[in-house]
């Protein structure tokens, strides 16, 4: 990974919480550069699949989560012109409201980080290998993924990368 | 010689077994690092032959015929839910 990854991209894996302003001050510190800032954070839903969601518990693979996500960030940087990228995700128990994840991307012109952010977030759901274990009213679950994460994923092979270019 | 074999998520509950040392002679395709972890525990077997399971190999994601080497990190899990 050591020609791909870009020394502006933090990647961030913990239990701890994160904090939105802490996050842009990282994108935005001694960067004049770029004009964007571009942020999109996920959080615990109340209700899935119409179960009353109580917490979930996250679980990765140690090494190849960040590997992963070095790739797809290393990909973006392909399509786009972008600055700074951060992304943090949780792992362990987190109840209902709590942040999951955060990806934060900037650039000079708002376009390519509306993209990669969007980008990096969907290969993010369908390679990184995170696993979330609801726990509902019902019990325990282990979620099954999604083949609309796929769908959406795979869009962008076929979309124009460059929309303001 | 021996490759590391993780399982994760779900699939480490129902095997209750997170990780394992697999003895080979030589290298092997993921196909048969898996029929071979089956021959050492046949009651996996229905689990492991589940075909939505992934396969990776020191950290990437590989298909079935892709060869694992001595020392080698195995991994299968579940497709992904993170995000």
């Amino acid at each position: 990974m050591t020609n791909t990854t870009n020394r502006h991209d933090r990647i961030s894996i913990q239990t701890e919480d994160f904090s939105l302003a802490d996050e842009v001050d990282y994108l935005e510190d001694n960067n004049v550069e770029d004009g964007a800032v571009v942020t999109f954070c996920g959080r615990v839903r109340n209700r899935n699949l119409g179960s009353n969601v109580k917490g979930l518990t996250l679980e990765h693979y140690p090494g190849m989560t960040e590997k992963s996500l070095q790739n797809i960030i290393a990909t973006a940087r392909t399509k786009w012109n972008i600055g700074r990228v951060c992304v943090i995700h949780r792992i362990g128990k987190l109840t209902i409201g709590e942040q999951i994840v955060f990806v934060g991307v900037t650039s000079k012109h708002r376009g390519d980080a509306f993209s990669a952010n969007e980008f990096i977030m969907d290969f993010l759901k369908i390679e990184a290998p995170f696993w979330k274990k609801e726990l509902t009213d019902e019990g325990e679950k282990w979620l099954d993924s999604r083949g609309s994460d796929t769908t959406k994923a795979q869009s962008w092979n076929d979309s124009d990368d460059t929309p303001n270019a | 010689m021996t490759i590391k074999v993780n399982f994760f998520a779900a699939l480490r509950e129902q095997l209750n077994c997170s990780e394992m040392q697999l003895t080979i002679s030589a290298p092997l395709s993921v196909e048969q690092a898996k029929q071979l972890i089956i021959s050492q525990q046949p009651q996996w077997s229905a689990i492991l032959t589940n075909g939505s399971l992934l396969n990776a190999v020191n950290h990437d994601i590989v298909d079935d015929d892709f060869i694992v080497s001595p020392n080698d990190e195995l991994a299968f899990f579940p497709p992904v839910t993170g995000g």
